[in-house]
C-alpha cells in the first residue's frame, strides 16, 4: 500500500511524499509506516495509542471512519492511503509567517 | 441529452440562489463589462443579475481572501463583505495581492476597498473593521448569502463554521500550509459541515503552524481563486459545487485530488444540532485568552503576551536582556529557529532549531542551573523549548518575549525583520 504523506508530516518521513508499506490491512500499514518512521507516532496517534480524532484516513477516496471495517478494511498494494491533516492557513497576515 | 441535462440541473445542490422576480437590471455600461458573462448561456443576464443580487463575506483580506475578493468584483458580485482586524505589512505582499506598496501601514480593509474600487466602481463594499469573534459574527453574517472562509486560524475556522451552520450560508472554504491546499463548501442544508471533516482541533503546538512552516506566496492564489469559482458556482447554480467532497492541492506535484467527505450524523454542530450557539472557541481549540488587546493573529499562534512568567516560564524582554548583555552579565542565549530563518538574521546565538532540541541536548554542556534564554522568530517556538528544557530538568529557563522581531524592532533597528 501506498501512503500519502502530507506536507506538515514530511519533516518526520525523511521528506519523503509517500511511502510504501507492507501490510494486509489499514493499521497493519500504518503499523509499518510508524515502525519505519517513529516520529510520525505521536502526530497520528494519541498516548493511549489511539488514532487521533484530527487526523483524518482516506483509503483510495473514501474516508475510512465509513468504511464497514474502518481500520481493519484490507488492503492490497495498489490501494492509496492519505492522511489529510488539520490546516488553518490562508489570511497569512501577520499570522502565517509571523 | 436536453433532458438529461435539465434533470441534471433539477438534482443538483444549489446551495443558495437569489429570488429571480427581485433581480436588479444591468446598466448598459454593466452589458458591456460584462459582456463575456452574458455570451455564456450558463450565466448569460439572468445569471449576472444573481451576481449583482449577491451579497458574499470575504473573512480575512490575505493570502486567500485577496484573491478571492479581486475576482468577485471583478465577476459583477454586487455586494462584498470584508473581515479584517489588521493593518498592511510589507511582508503581506508577497502574497496578499489585493493590497499594494502604496498601502503598506493603512488597515487592511480600507487599502483592499481601494483596489476593489479601482477595479469595479460598481461593486459596493462594506468595511468590517474587526477581528471576527462569537460575539459578533452572527450579526455579520446575516446580511449575506455566501461566506469564504479565508481566515488562518483554527478558531476561527471552528466560528466560521459554526456560525455559517447556525445562519444557514454556505461556507466557500479554503485553507493553505507550505505548499498543500484544501478547499470544500461546507454547511450547506444537505452537505458536511467543517466538524464533520474535523470533529476536534490539533492541540496547540501539534500541527506546526504557518510561523515554523511558510508558505509559498502563489498557494493561496491557486486557492483563493478556487474558493471564488466555487462562490460564483453557488450564487449562478451551476456545475457541482465542491459539496461533500474535498479537494487536496499538492503545489509541488501540481496534483488536484477530491475525497468524499460525508454529513456526520452526529457531528454537534450540523447533525445532531446539540450546539445552538456560538461557544468560546479558543477554549475549545485550547489557546489561552490574550491578555492585552492586540491582534487575535499573536495569541492564536501562541506567541506569549509580554508577562513576567507564562506556564511556569519567565517571560524576558528585548530590553532586559540588552542590559544584561550590556553589563556583561548575560545568560546563554539559545536560537530555536530553523537553519533557514538563521541565514536571515542572528544575534548570535547558537542554533537548535526546536524540533531537534531533543536529540541535541548534549550539546548544552554546562549544568542544568546555568541561566538560559531561548529565542525564536516571534517567541512561540522558544516558549515551547523553554518548556522542555524545564521537563528536562533546565532550572533557569526563560523566554525572550518577541524574540527576534521584537529585537530588530527595539533593540537593533538595522537587522532585517523577516
Amino acid at each position: 500500500m501506498q501512503i500519502h504523506i502530507p506536507t506538515p508530516l514530511r519533516a518526520y518521513t525523511d521528506k519523503q511524499e509517500t511511502v510504501s508499506v507492507s501490510g494486509s490491512t489499514v493499521s497493519e500499514g500504518l503499523a509499518a509506516l510508524v515502525a519505519a518512521h517513529p516520529a510520525m507516532q505521536q502526530h497520528l496517534y494519541t498516548p493511549e495509542g489511539k488514532l487521533r480524532s484530527f487526523v483524518n484516513l482516506y483509503l483510495n477516496d473514501d474516508d475510512v471512519r465509513y468504511l464497514p471495517a474502518k481500520e481493519e478494511t484490507a488492503v492490497t498494494p495498489t490501494d492509496e492511503l492519505t492522511i489529510i491533516p488539520s490546516i488553518a492557513g490562508g489570511s497569512a497576515a501577520t499570522g502565517c509567517c509571523r | 441529452m436536453w433532458a438529461d441535462a435539465a434533470t441534471l440541473k433539477d438534482t443538483m445542490p444549489t446551495a443558495f440562489e437569489p429570488e429571480t422576480a427581485a433581480l436588479p437590471k444591468l446598466t448598459n455600461e454593466e452589458i458591456a463589462r460584462y459582456s463575456r458573462h452574458l455570451i455564456l448561456p450558463e450565466v448569460g443576464m439572468e445569471g449576472q443579475q444573481k451576481l449583482k443580487a449577491a451579497k458574499v463575506l470575504c473573512v480575512g483580506t490575505g493570502g486567500l481572501g485577496a484573491p478571492l475578493a479581486l475576482y468577485l468584483t471583478a465577476a459583477g458580485v454586487g455586494t462584498i463583505g470584508l473581515v479584517d482586524f489588521d493593518i498592511v505589512d510589507e511582508s503581506n505582499l508577497q502574497r496578499q495581492i489585493i493590497h499594494s506598496q502604496s498601502t503598506v501601514g493603512k488597515l487592511k480593509v480600507d487599502s483592499a476597498e481601494i483596489t476593489l474600487k479601482g477595479l469595479n466602481k460598481n461593486t459596493n463594499i462594506i468595511k468590517h473593521n474587526t477581528m471576527l469573534t462569537s460575539a459578533n459574527a452572527l450579526e455579520i453574517f446575516k446580511d449575506y448569502d455566501v461566506i469564504a472562509d479565508g481566515t488562518d486560524n483554527f478558531q476561527t475556522r471552528y466560528l466560521v463554521n459554526d456560525a455559517c451552520v447556525l445562519t444557514g450560508k454556505p461556507n466557500a472554504y479554503g485553507s493553505i500550509f507550505r505548499f498543500e491546499g484544501q478547499a470544500s463548501v461546507f454547511a450547506t442544508e444537505d452537505g458536511p459541515c467543517y466538524r464533520c471533516l474535523y470533529p476536534e482541533p490539533p492541540p496547540p503546538g501539534l500541527v506546526p503552524s504557518c510561523a515554523e512552516g511558510g508558505v509559498l506566496g502563489i498557494l493561496p492564489g491557486l486557492v483563493g481563486v478556487i474558493q471564488a469559482t466555487e462562490v460564483i458556482k453557488l450564487i449562478l447554480g451551476i456545475g457541482e459545487p465542491l459539496i461533500g467532497r474535498l479537494l487536496l492541492v499538492d503545489a509541488l506535484a501540481m496534483s488536484f485530488r477530491t475525497m468524499k467527505l460525508r454529513k456526520n450524523p452526529e457531528c454537534p454542530m450540523c447533525g445532531t444540532h446539540e450546539i445552538k450557539e456560538l461557544i468560546d472557541y479558543d477554549q475549545f481549540c485550547g489557546i489561552p485568552k490574550p491578555t492585552e488587546a492586540g491582534p487575535l493573529e499573536v495569541s492564536s499562534h501562541g506567541s506569549t503576551p509580554d508577562l513576567p512568567i507564562v506556564d511556569g516560564i519567565p517571560q524576558m524582554s528585548v530590553e532586559q536582556l540588552k542590559a544584561r548583555m550590556d553589563s556583561n552579565t548575560a545568560p546563554f542565549i539559545l536560537d530555536v529557529r530553523e537553519p533557514h530563518e538563521y541565514q536571515i538574521v542572528d544575534i548570535g546565538a547558537p542554533l537548535i532549531p526546536v524540533g531537534d532540541l531533543p536529540n541535541q541536548l548534549h550539546r548544552l554542556t554546562f549544568p542544568k542551573t546555568t541561566e538560559i534564554v531561548v529565542h525564536c522568530k516571534s517567541g512561540a517556538r522558544s516558549q515551547r523549548a523553554a518548556l522542555f528544557l524545564k521537563e528536562q530538568g533546565y532550572t533557569n529557563v526563560s523566554n525572550l518575549s518577541g524574540g527576534i522581531l521584537a529585537w530588530a524592532d527595539r533593540i537593533d533597528k538595522s537587522l532585517p525583520k523577516y
